[in-house]
């Protein structure tokens, strides 16, 4: 055939216009988005009916009223709850996060028994029958007081659950993590007597004096904090933050005084003095002072003269004049202690010095200052009952004043004291200082049974994990706590149901109560926790379902306070850092880490600084006019009494020089790559130091030397 | 279906001075609109988060240094004018991101991008991501994943969207309500929402009964010594950030102090004091 033009042109206009035509072109370039737009790995959240639960989050000492959103039931972002007397709406990051830890990688799914060094998954019930056993042993060998416990915080029914089976069982070495309320407790029982804590009116203060008291950096109840500060500028109230390190809280505070690590409490007791001298305290408040307010006020002016406080405190004398005289005379003042978050390793000293000033000035149970208060007493548990063993070991004295205190009572001896060791909603081998000695003591004791809902560094070193539910997947009463003025308890329901074979805490206590028959079990008379709940906060349980929360106290509490000023006038020393190389290095407060349980959120970890945290390394700060040799962002070998470890610098103009800083919190060792072997756990740099007023460790940051790697 | 024919312009308020610098609106935004996570995240170029919180310091040596923290969002930028020719918008050969006229917002549709990271390359903010890899979580995990924003997949480029799934649950609730109009409270992006200190405002620019607007105060008329630049604020505290490249952001930032408010532009010596106290067109002041 021949092709010429004509047929050419033909053919070619009758390919184009069948092509045009054709409705392969079309469906080739629809089937190709198709396919291309296939990604069948990429979930697709079932849609559903919108629903809003609420409940309160217990995540730390905070809080927080929550409202979950929930399609067909499935919770899938965590908010504020608005107008809950708390948060007022607010919320944090890790609130928010806590839907990860409903799935998190490293929740324990089931009963575990360490068999040979590796956990084996077994039953509920012999798991249970397990824990029974050796505890029926002690109670054979007559030797309850073998049994200790740690609880992450004493207040709630929870923890109360814990401590009435401990009284029942009779051992009285059941112990706390330190956390700010517990230090409060101490601080109110040291100077106004038993059963009380203390609250600040930061809401309404017109000068707040904070001691290193990271008040947007966790402090507390830390969005309650944030929100008080976030309200300071309309009230026109002032903010003064003393602390070595220019934190969040100081960065935007009216004044950053900086002071020399851990003599906070040298400056306070240096302000007393000032305060006395000068006649700038209130004489009206002064006539409940008591118990050596004379042998105080002549202890304070001798040992603490402004020359000598400031040589110590690195803060000029005029500067403390200044300071202490805007402080007694504003109209609400209040002084807050508690460095960073006001948890781990403090001082009493330095809680009772700071809390001192606040009697000075006498803005005590009024608006904008210290509330003296009662601990809650919305829980009555009935009297437990004992048999002849337990009232024996009841009796016994108990075998430290505080966790740090016990592991190291533990570590240092040959046969441990403790046989059985519970531990819920703690975890003392991450948080404790000195972690590989609390490892080692761990190690000791013949049987750990941890009740906890995630697999940390404590859980992998005990020999029995009873899994228990976390805050979305079971009921609980949250009473407030951490320095908040108002007392408020919340009700935490189950927004979800269990997502693994775990069982709320409160049912564990009280099933292993009932299996072990006497007086343990008559002790414990209900059928599961929610029961339980229903009885012993009768006096609430109505409101509290019906509302969802409760107000205990709300105003100033009435009454009378006084004060013994016994335990300062004795003038206590300050206990200074360990070692003596030429550094200090303290911790710093981070506030997207949280620094005990639960270990934090891959959300948080995302959020972390890649001038915190670059891959695995993790950075300290230093201020560059200290660094010598060092560069910004090299390697460095950090070593202190304690430990040394291979870090980062970051040069940060806002610490003082001679200080190092590091960010509590991270280099996790649990099972989950999200969040584990990322930094240092900064405890394991820390050797404790037990304050001998409070029996309790006061190690705050350690003497260090760095040195290019 | 758009039954509110008026023209929003959606905008947010940042006040520096009452941020903590705690990252509850960068979880918040993560929260909300299913942004996955990696084992390591520490390398903030391929990290995603809509919402990132800067830190700035004033370069002081101690005792002076102060420090500051900027949350940002993609900026929502109008582009020259005003008009709608966002940086990122004007550069997308895929059309998958488009300026809503009706809002004021960005969009960015998942699906249409095919990755060509033009738009990254275009925006001034570093308010956009791409996907290097495929968003993977922990077994289990993705039972929290939220229905109202699509997860995305390897190979395409995300950004904050002012939460716009809000914005259509809102517009919807305003139909069926038959009020037709978006109340101030129905509107509120994950950020600031969740803001403890409260120092995220947002709203309608363009409605003067806003609190954004009342805070913000945009110049309706071009800055006469820019007339590329539209919306400036007339409230000596608030600034934007390279706010004389004329791509008209809708985030504004407010702080009292000078150190911060400089740090919005690049200044050249001098330059910065001829300008630190114009604020707006003076034909409307």
């Amino acid at each position: 055939m021949k092709v010429d033009r004509r047929s050419f042109l033909g053919l070619g206009i009758g390919a184009v216009a069948g092509i045009a035509v054709s409705p392969v072109g079309a469906k080739l370039t629809d089937d190709f988005s198709i396919w291309t737009q296939n990604w069948p790995w990429t979930p697709v959240p079932p849609d559903g009916e919108i629903s809003y639960d609420r409940s309160v989050c217990n995540l730390c000492p905070g809080t927080c009223g929550i409202t979950v959103r929930k399609i067909d039931g499935r919770p899938v972002k965590i908010e504020g709850l608005d107008t809950y007397p708390v948060n007022d709406g607010g919320v944090c990051l890790h609130g928010i996060a806590g839907l990860q830890y409903l799935y998190d990688p490293s929740r324990v799914k089931t009963p575990l028994k360490k068999v040979n060094q590796r956990f084996v998954p077994i039953s509920w019930d012999e798991a249970l029958a397990m824990v029974t056993g050796r505890l029926k042993q002690l109670q054979e060998d007559q030797n309850p007081e073998a049994l200790a416990c740690i609880t992450g915080s004493g207040q709630g029914s929870v923890p109360g659950l814990f401590n009435h089976f401990m009284a029942a069982f009779g051992s009285p070495n059941c112990l706390t993590m330190p956390d700010l309320e517990s230090w409060l407790v101490l601080t109110a029982t040291t100077l106004h007597g038993p059963k009380q804590t203390l609250g600040f009116d930061i809401d309404h203060s017109d000068h707040i004096l904070s001691f290193g008291a990271g008040l947007i950096d966790g402090w507390g109840s830390p969005v309650a904090c944030i929100q008080a500060v976030a309200g300071r500028k309309q009230r026109e109230a002032t903010l003064v933050q003393i602390e070595p390190r220019l934190s969040n809280t100081a960065a935007g505070a009216d004044r950053w005084i900086p002071i020399n690590p851990g003599t906070e409490a040298d400056l306070a007791m240096g302000m007393c003095g000032f305060l006395l001298k000068e006649n700038l305290f209130d004489p009206v408040f002064a006539q409940g002072f008591k118990g050596g307010f004379m042998r105080f006020t002549a202890m304070v002016q001798k040992e603490y003269p402004l020359d000598k406080v400031a040589a110590v405190t690195g803060v000029s004398a005029a500067d403390i004049q200044k300071t202490a005289t805007a402080f007694a005379k504003a109209k609400m003042p209040v002084a807050l202690p508690g460095k960073g978050r006001g948890e781990g390793a403090q001082s009493l000293k330095e809680f009772a010095a700071v809390h001192t000033l606040n009697c000075l000035t006498g803005n005590i149970n009024k608006k904008g200052g210290a509330f003296v208060k009662p601990l809650p007493d919305y829980l009555s548990f009935p009297d437990p009952v004992l048999d002849d063993v337990a009232q024996k070991g009841a009796a016994a004295e108990p075998l430290a004043a505080s966790a740090q205190a016990l592991v190291a009572r533990i570590d240092q001896s040959d046969q441990s004291p403790v046989e059985v060791l519970f531990v819920y909603n703690a975890n003392p081998c991450f948080a404790l200082n000195d972690p590989s000695r609390v490892a080692a003591a761990f190690e000791k004791i013949p049987f750990k049974v941890c009740v906890s809902p995630f697999m940390d560094e404590t859980a992998m070193a005990s020999d029995v994990i009873l899994p228990v539910s976390t805050f979305l997947e079971q009921m609980e009463d949250v009473p407030s706590r951490g320095g908040l003025a108002a007392s408020v308890v919340g009700l935490a329901r189950p927004m979800v149901k269990p997502v693994f074979d775990t069982r709320s805490p409160g049912d564990v206590v009280i099933a292993v109560a009932g299996s072990l028959g006497g007086g343990v079990a008559q002790s414990f008379p209900w059928k599961n926790y929610e029961d339980c709940l229903k009885q012993v906060a009768g006096k609430i349980w109505n409101p509290l379902t019906r509302k969802g929360h409760v107000i205990v106290s709300g105003r100033p509490p009435a009454g009378s306070v006084e004060t013994d000023f016994g335990f300062l006038a004795e003038n206590p020393d300050t206990l200074k850092p360990a070692g003596d190389q030429e550094f200090t290095l303290i911790p710093i407060d981070n506030f997207r880490v949280p620094p005990t349980v639960p270990a934090p959120s891959p959300f948080a970890i995302k959020t972390v600084s890649d001038r915190i945290l670059k891959g695995t390394d993790m950075f300290v700060e230093i201020n560059p006019q200290s660094a010598n040799h060092l560069k910004d962002g090299g390697f460095a070998t950090l070593t202190t009494p304690a430990g040394s470890v291979r870090v980062r610098v970051h040069f940060n103009d806002g610490i003082m020089p001679g200080v190092i800083g590091m960010v509590k919190g991270l280099g996790h060792t649990l099972n989950n790559r999200y969040v584990s072997g990322k930094g240092v756990n900064i405890n394991a740099l820390i050797s404790p130091t037990i304050e001998p007023g409070s029996g309790m460790d006061a190690a705050y940051g350690i003497r260090a030397g760095i040195s290019k790697a | 279906m758009i039954h509110d024919k008026k023209a929003h312009k959606y905008g947010m308020v940042i006040d520096l001075d009452k941020c903590t610098g705690c990252g509850t609106c960068a979880v918040s935004c993560m929260s909300e609109n299913n942004v996955p996570f990696k084992e390591d995240e520490s390398d903030k170029k391929d990290s995603i988060t809509w919402m990132r919180v800067y830190r700035l310091t004033n370069g002081r040596p101690f005792p002076d240094t102060e420090v500051v923290y900027m949350p940002r969002p993609c900026q929502h930028c109008g582009g020259k004018g005003d008009h709608g020719h966002s940086p990122c918008v004007s550069v997308c050969p895929a059309t998958a991101t488009d300026y809503g006229y009706d809002t004021g917002i960005v969009s960015q549709i998942y699906t249409r991008c095919f990755g060509c990271r033009y738009c990254m390359a275009a925006c001034p903010y570093h308010a956009r991501y791409f996907n290097w890899w495929d968003p993977v979580w922990p077994e289990g995990m993705e039972k929290y994943l939220s229905p109202n924003v699509s997860p995305r997949m390897r190979g395409v480029v995300e950004k904050c969207s002012f939460c716009y799934h809000r914005y259509q649950l809102a517009r919807e609730k305003a139909y069926v309500n038959g009020s037709g109009e978006v109340p101030e409270e129905d509107y509120q992006t994950a950020c600031t929402t969740a803001c403890p200190a409260g120092a995220i405002v947002f709203g309608d620019l363009n409605n003067p009964s806003h609190k954004v607007h009342q805070i913000v105060k945009p110049d309706p008329h071009p800055d006469p010594l820019n007339p590329d630049v539209v919306g400036k604020s007339r409230n000596p505290r608030v600034f934007r950030l390279l706010e004389r490249l004329g791509t008209n952001p809708k985030v504004y930032y407010m702080s009292e102090r000078e150190w911060v408010r400089k740090m919005g532009d690049h200044y050249l010596d001098g330059e910065w004091d001829k300008v630190k106290n114009v604020y707006g067109s003076a034909s409307h002041e």
